[in-house]
């Protein structure tokens, strides 16, 4: 048996009421009112799809052994590197092996059940026995388009194998379509759409249907076998229609949460399937059908092993209402970088990262790796050589010790108007350990009347700095309330 | 000693700063510009004027092919450069020699000390927060209110009163950049810079420059009557267990505590708060001052703020605390404060501080820190005009 044994989920903690971007813009397009409904997540300034990929795939290990997972496929439509694999800097945020296949999945917005079917095919071959696949996506929709208000960032991970599967992998059939509903060149950062009622009538509508049919006729499969369908469609008419079509019962159509979290593109599908796999029980059968140039049809069977997983797992219903008010759209906008903004003389001042240095430095950097001393037993970071306990004072007596998965408490701190931040005050400083051990962070997804010594953290992993000028972004650590 | 006067300096360049200053050493020592034979060199950030290594003095001061060191260790350079000078003519390699501090900060084009990112090599971009200096500092606030139940109000008062008694004498000096006097009300309320550092908490940063000409003990009195003994350099640096291991608790400063240690043994001092007659400390922030009282053994632990209340550090308390304005009101040229810190203590010491005058000095002390709390090198000297 093959199929999914874990997943997780991720949700930005700020969101936006979309009556907020509606007051804004409205009166340029005020066909818009009809999309201004609910709130959106928003990903916030230190977060990009690879934080998000990190956070939703470490949701989804929990307390696994980093060092069984064979593969990592990451699917999104706004991975910020053309060129440096994406995939491989989450897989050694996650602490993964070197000896593993990664892949970078991208371009339509079926990427993600594509890279749930490559992953599952690889499992199914015997190429892989542990493989992690994540979808995430922060796309930015043009300000005056209704994507601006329906898009929402997030992320989703599933990890596939042959032992504890909780949903068993059924079969599948896909369709490749050039539909040009949407299209974007590299060089661009906005993209083009064409109109919504023939995106609804020859896309949603046809397309989608003709997967789902030719898994139908495939498998021998009735509508009314699934417990849950997972239809990767932002548009609510076209979702009610499509409902109506395959003859299906409200309660078996997963909710999108586009009211709540917004359309998450090629995570979207991914994300459905987790939320539907948190209500799961035995025996259910989920058909996930996604759409983008195409549709992918997939489904699976829930297992009993799925209830030795649900416990452990934050996913989507642990993220929904962890969530904070972004209340101006001014803030929104700068976070999606669509407006020029003075960033100053600090915040001009970005010195060149060495790529040396940071292939020296390796975990240290990329896993919040450090060391614990085997004579007194003290973690510690970073690679000391000399241990920092001045009871012992060993040298290179080190083993290696990560820090990215321990929580802690907060030592002293500040918030800082006078330094450069992209959310101010910029709050940092000194978290000791529970296991041991002490570092100085950057704080994040906090104010600072929320911050005092004592307070409880954990590590999370978020983009430090963007350097724009020589094509590089620095993702690091930083520390974030437990609750 | 010379000292010019701190501040905005616009106008000036590092090379009249540093012949104002040195000038006014050199007279004051009655000797000429070639009777120096070796200087120690210190400045910090101003590679945009002075540039690497020692060749500005020599070429600044015309002096003809000595040795000369430029020091750098951040905001201590100061008193490195006369721990240099002093170490010279203790070892007996020469007779005379010479400690100049300066800094063109203002220069940089930053309201505040410059970006960190190339300090700390790699660390500061890739791993440290973006951190300032108020934001490093105010880290100690956070802790210490927090260890001693001080509440966010109680705690800005003390600091206030630690800013305001500092203005009450920079605005006697005309040396002092800021000659201004807020009161403690206008302190607590003023815009927060890094939690809960207010603008008055912060010293600010400027210009100037500062000097030194020291020569052995025993030939001091062919000079001039009413020298000065050096009776402590001392400097400790961290030992990397602050800032990874958890025994520090975040609310004062280690080394300040271990520097003093050894500089009062140099000095053979026993009971400081008893001794000690006066000191400049390294405020930075006020509540930098505020735990270096306990950190050098005046102020018991958690008592600091009785003292301040008590107006123990005031210039008619017990020990005179920055009767000059200290960095508050002179700013911060890094290369040169540590200099200033002892042109206040030498001057004190022999009777010529005008109105900041205290009576009879014994032993003044200098606290000059380099770094952040959790990460630094202080030194503290202790001079006196007693052997």
């Amino acid at each position: 048996m093959i199929g999914i044994t874990s997943y997780g989920a991720y949700i930005p903690w700020y969101r936006i009421d979309r009556k907020v971007i509606f007051q804004q813009l409205g009166w340029f397009n005020m066909a818009n009112a009809a999309v201004a409904r609910g709130e959106k997540a928003v990903a916030s300034y230190d977060e990009d799809t690879l934080t998000m990929a990190y956070t939703a795939a470490a949701d989804c290990m929990g307390d696994r052994r980093r060092d069984d997972v064979d593969g990592l496929y990451l699917a999104s439509m706004s991975l910020p590197f053309g060129q440096r694999q994406n995939a491989v800097i989450v897989s050694d945020a996650l602490d993964f092996r070197s000896s593993i296949r990664s892949a970078d999945f991208t371009g339509s917005l079926k990427s993600g059940t594509t890279a749930l079917l490559s992953g599952i095919d690889a499992v199914g071959s015997g190429s892989s026995t542990s493989l992690m696949v994540c979808a995430a996506d922060c796309r930015v929709g043009k300000p005056g388009s209704s994507q601006e208000y329906t898009y929402g960032d997030g992320a989703a991970a599933l990890l596939l194998g042959n032992e504890g599967v909780i949903a068993e992998f059924k079969g599948s059939f896909s369709v490749s379509h050039d539909f040009i509903d949407s299209r974007q060149l590299t060089t661009e950062k906005f993209e083009h759409k064409w109109e919504d009622r023939w995106v609804r009538e020859e896309g949603y509508l046809k397309i989608i249907p003709e997967a789902a049919l030719g898994l139908a006729r495939k498998y021998n499969l009735q509508i009314s076998d699934f417990a849950k369908i997972i239809i990767a469609c932002p548009v609510a008419g076209a979702l009610k229609a499509l409902t109506k079509m395959f003859g299906a019962q409200p309660e078996q159509i997963q909710d999108n949460f586009v009211a709540k979290v917004g359309d998450t593109g090629s995570a979207l599908s991914l994300m459905m399937l987790v939320a539907a796999l948190e209500e799961s029980n035995a025996g259910d059968k989920i058909l996930v059908l996604s759409f983008g140039n195409g549709s992918d049809a997939l489904y699976f069977e829930v297992t009993e092993e799925i209830d030795k997983v649900k416990p452990h797992i934050n996913g989507i219903k642990g993220h929904l209402d962890r969530k904070t008010d972004l209340t101006t759209y001014g803030k929104y906008q700068v976070f999606q970088d669509i407006i020029p903004i003075e960033v100053g003389i600090r915040g001009e001042a970005i010195a060149p990262t060495a790529m040396t240095v940071l292939w020296q430095q390796g975990k240290t950097i990329s896993t919040l790796q450090g060391v614990r001393c085997t004579v007194c037993g003290t973690p510690q970071y970073p690679k000391h050589a000399v241990c920092v306990n001045p009871a012992c004072g060993a040298i290179d007596k080190m083993e290696p010790y990560r820090f990215s998965d321990k929580v802690g408490t907060v030592v002293s701190f500040t918030g800082d108007n006078l330094a450069f931040s992209w959310d101010p005050p910029q709050i940092y400083g000194l978290v000791d350990f529970e296991e041991g051990g002490r570092l100085f962070l950057d704080f994040t997804d906090c104010t600072l009347d929320t911050v005092s010594v004592g307070l409880p953290v954990r590590m999370t992993f978020r983009r430090k700095y963007e350097d724009k000028e020589r094509g590089h972004n620095g993702y690091y650590w930083k520390a974030t309330p437990v609750s | 000693m010379g000292c010019t006067k701190f501040g905005e300096l616009w106008d000036r360049t590092a090379e009249s700063l540093i012949i104002e200053a040195s000038s006014e050493a050199i007279v004051d020592a009655g000797i000429d510009i070639k009777d120096v034979q070796a200087a120690w060199f210190g400045t910090c950030a101003d590679d945009v004027n002075v540039g690497k290594s020692a060749i500005r003095l020599g070429t600044t001061l015309k002096t003809p092919f000595i040795p000369i060191t430029r020091v750098e260790n951040l905001c201590a350079t100061g008193s490195e450069a006369l721990r240099g000078a002093c170490y010279a003519v203790a070892s007996g390699a020469v007779d005379i020699a010479m400690a100049v501090g300066c800094e063109k900060l203002k220069d940089t084009g930053y309201g505040g000390l410059p970006d960190f990112a190339q300090l700390l090599g790699t660390d500061n971009r890739v791993m440290f927060p973006n951190l300032t200096a108020p934001g490093g500092f105010a880290q100690l606030a956070t802790a210490y209110f927090a260890k001693y139940g001080l509440s966010a109000e109680d705690g800005k008062r003390a600091l206030a009163r630690v800013s305001a008694k500092s203005h009450r004498n920079g605005a006697l000096n005309p040396k002092a950049h800021l000659r201004n006097t807020p009161t403690v009300e206008q302190i607590m309320k003023a815009p927060i810079i890094a939690w809960p550092l207010g603008l008055f908490d912060c010293c600010g940063v400027s210009d100037g420059a500062a000097c030194a000409i020291v020569c052995r003990a025993d030939m001091a009195k062919d000079f001039r009557k009413d020298f000065v003994y050096v009776k402590s350099l001392q400097i400790a640096v961290s030992s990397g267990e602050e800032v990874a291991y958890q025994t520090w608790d975040g609310s004062y400063v280690e080394t300040t505590y271990r520097a003093g240690i050894a500089a009062y043994k140099e000095a053979g001092i026993t009971n400081p708060r008893e001794e000690i007659s006066m000191m400049e400390v390294h405020d930075c922030f006020s509540i930098t001052e505020l735990v270096t009282y306990e950190d050098l053994q005046i102020s018991p632990r958690g008592k600091a703020v009785e003292d301040i209340e008590a107006g123990f550090f005031d210039i008619n308390g017990t020990i005179p605390c920055q009767t000059d304005g200290g960095l508050k009101c002179f700013g911060h040229p890094i290369g040169a404060s540590g200099l200033r810190m002892m042109y206040e203590e030498y001057k004190q010491l022999q009777g010529k501080a005008g109105e900041r005058q205290i009576e009879n000095p014994r032993l003044g002390l200098t606290h000059n820190l380099g770094g952040f709390p959790a990460m630094c090198v202080v030194a503290v000297n202790i001079i006196g005009n007693e052997l």
